[in-house]
């Protein structure tokens, strides 16, 4: 995850970002305190979470939900928050229960 | 070269708004401030009369003249504003936003006081609030060099090396508001002079998508800086370079200091403005009562040129400094710390500090007068036993 940092010379000038869609190396999956889990039996495929998701945590495949991109997602729950099925798709659990 | 001249009687913002309707900025966005109000009513006549074909915007204070010109100079045109004193003030936050972003934004400030107590009159005190904001500061003696530094404004801050934002200052009233006779150049002339501008990124380009001002933390911040300080250093060249280009352009020739009776002066007055020119006066006159007096005038302030004033001063006997503006519980003011700065390690010369004319206060000729005659003694006795005065304070 770490990547090896530039020196002045080789940088934009005032921080310009010069190309588009840099965000996809910005990874911030190390900052979550809860971690998403989809439960693919209640799943509606109604794609609200891939709709509402700030980050792109939601792995789509075709028009499909398919789970979670765990390196862009921080945690937030909107996802959960936002899931209309019946029986929630989507159910937080706190990063620490994953910890050895 | 024969140079015809074409004299007119200007006001110095008349002048400046003149330079600024040659250079033809694609977008102004302003705030009126005294003493700055008749520069930009004078332009803004230009734009009215289809004299220029500049993008005016009229918003409603400093913080977002600055604000529109920072989006204008990211979209990759040529961006001008102007003002002064407390409208200075207001822009602060976005003056830093404008150098870090590397935005060679030109900004004539017309010199003025900052409150309280309120006043409208001239003292350096704006400027000087904003000198490590990372903008390059031209000074102007008189109406003609704000008008020449004006234009050469352009061009040093469009140099791809630089690429720094610049404030061309001129004294509030003084030279702002007195008519002198200003050789104004051909129109076609400054165009070829400032050239084509090359914006380096475009933020309407879709071709070509980018994001400017966006978050800099723990891990890149500090390159930036660095990188900007590296923008400042290259400063100096583009400066020189513009000034001796401007001198075969339109006879005019600028260096980054000017030297008056310098070479052969055992002491030394240094300073910055209209009292300059004052000042030329007094030292003739020095100088027929056998006092060896002569003067160092920044015309740029930033980047500080200290190699150029090591250079001047080395073996003079005496310096004395003219800050335009205190700063409160320093050494002294901020020229006077600059100065002594430099020759620190180099030069071991008594340098005295006069802070004058703050609030617009006259400085009179018997005062430099004054100035002269003291530093003359220091340079005799070796011996500066008062660094702090204020000249002409009751």
């Amino acid at each position: 995850m770490t990547m090896k940092k530039k020196g002045w010379k080789d940088i934009t000038e005032g921080n310009i970002i010069d190309k588009p869609a840099t965000a996809l190396e910005y990874k911030t999956g190390t900052w979550k305190a809860f971690r998403p889990i989809w439960i693919k039996e209640n799943c509606i495929q109604c794609k609200f979470c891939w709709l509402y998701c700030p980050d792109m945590a939601i792995k789509m495949k075709g028009d499909k939900m398919t789970g979670f991109d765990y390196e862009y997602c921080k945690g937030c729950g909107i996802c959960a928050k936002i899931c209309p099925a019946k029986k929630k798709a989507i159910e937080m659990k706190k990063e620490t229960e994953f910890e050895k | 070269m024969s140079i015809m001249a074409n004299y007119h009687a200007l006001t110095g913002n008349e002048a400046v708004a003149y330079a600024m309707k040659q250079i033809a900025p694609d977008v102004v966005a302003a705030y009126p401030i005294t003493p700055q109000t008749s520069l930009m009513q004078k332009f803004s006549d230009f734009v009215a009369d289809g004299d220029v074909d500049t993008e005016m915007i009229l918003v409603e204070s400093e913080h977002s003249a600055m604000s529109a010109c920072v989006g204008a100079a990211a979209s990759g045109v040529r961006t001008m504003t102007a003002t002064a004193a407390n409208g200075l003030a207001l822009m602060w936050e976005i003056v830093y936003i404008a150098a870090s972003s590397r935005l060679p934004i030109v900004m004539p400030v017309v010199n003025r006081a900052l409150s309280a107590p309120i006043n409208i009159h001239c003292d350096h005190s704006d400027a000087m609030g904003a000198r490590d904001s990372g903008w390059i500061q031209l000074w102007s003696e008189n109406a003609q060099e704000a008008y020449d530094n004006t234009i050469q404004a352009v061009k040093i801050a469009e140099d791809p090396d630089v690429r720094l934002p610049v404030m061309v200052n001129l004294d509030g009233f003084v030279i702002s508001h007195g008519m002198e006779n200003v050789d104004i150049y051909d129109d076609k002339k400054v165009k070829s002079f400032i050239g084509e501008y090359k914006p380096l990124v475009n933020l309407l380009d879709l071709k070509h998508p980018v994001t400017i001002g966006p978050l800099d933390l723990q891990d890149y911040y500090f390159e930036h800086k660095r990188q900007q300080a590296e923008g400042m250093m290259h400063a100096q060249k583009a400066i020189d370079k513009v000034g001796k280009e401007f001198g075969a352009s339109f006879g005019r020739e600028y260096d980054i200091v000017e030297g008056y009776k310098l070479e052969d002066a055992d002491f030394v007055i240094i300073g910055l403005g209209s009292t300059m020119g004052t000042l030329r006066m007094v030292i003739d006159e020095a100088r027929k009562s056998g006092m060896k007096a002569g003067f160092l005038k920044l015309r740029v302030f930033r980047p500080f040129p200290k190699e150029i004033v090591r250079k001047h001063l080395k073996g003079k006997k005496a310096v004395a400094v003219l800050d335009r503006s205190d700063s409160f519980n320093a050494v002294s003011g901020p020229l006077y710390s600059e100065i002594t700065s430099a020759l620190y390690g180099v030069a071991d010369i008594p340098v005295v500090n006069y802070i004058y004319g703050l609030g617009g206060r006259d400085t009179s000729v018997s005062m430099l007068h004054r100035v002269v005659k003291d530093t003359y003694d220091i340079s005799k006795s070796g011996k500066c036993d008062n660094i702090l005065n204020y000249l002409g304070v009751r």
